[in-house]
């Protein structure tokens, strides 16, 4: 009588799914090139159409001489931004390397151009979750 | 290199390039990924104008 309850099993739909490796490449080439996670788990169109609008979006942002931000620990904004650029990965990294993004504050359309690139890394977030979502096998 | 893009334009541009992102990260088939990404693009686009519309009424 002591084992008489049922032993409850976990549905399949929850089961622990097996980590790949690819689970880990694909969000991590897709931070650094966005658009790329998608692109190496065959997914063509979608990596090139998300490589497009976030790199443009990015490049836009810098033609408008909008400004990036760095890991400062400043101001509360001036992190938030900064964890929205670093978003951008590889865009952020090279445009830091290349003293870029420095910004101008005589017109209006400089501080669009900062915002684009902070969008744009944020995109670039959700494009690496989505990547990482196909990786497991949670999407098509 | 410098760009000056009009309010509307850059307004324009955020939209169409964040609703292809919006489109393809929050559906599963190709067909509801358009639908959503034109769903979004007519929102952001649309929340815009009328925002400024409504902001042009207050000034009066």
């Amino acid at each position: 009588m002591a084992n008489s309850t049922p032993v409850k099993t976990k549905p399949a739909a929850v089961a622990a799914q097996p980590a790949s490796m690819m689970a880990v490449i694909a969000p991590a080439v897709g931070w650094l090139i966005p658009g790329a996670g998608h692109i190496i788990q065959k997914r063509w169109i979608r990596g090139a159409l998300l490589l497009l609008s976030i790199g443009s979006l990015f490049v836009l942002g810098l033609m408008m001489q909008g400004h990036i931000y760095k890991a400062n620990g400043g101001d509360i904004l001036d992190i938030l931004g900064f964890i929205g650029d670093l978003g951008a990965g590889g865009m952020y990294i090279l445009t830091l390397a290349l003293n870029g993004g420095q910004g101008a504050i005589a017109f209006a359309i400089a501080d669009y151009g900062t915002k684009f690139m902070i969008v744009a890394g944020l995109l670039n977030f959700i494009a690496v979750a989505d990547a990482y979502h196909i990786a497991i096998g949670k999407k098509p | 290199m410098t760009i000056q893009l009009t309010h509307f334009s850059a307004a324009f541009v955020f939209a169409l390039f964040a609703s292809v992102v919006f489109g393809i990260t929050h559906r599963d088939t190709t067909r509801e990924m358009v639908r959503y990404g034109l769903y979004c693009f007519a929102m952001f686009l649309g929340g815009a104008l009328v925002a400024g519309w409504a902001m042009w009424l207050v000034r009066r």
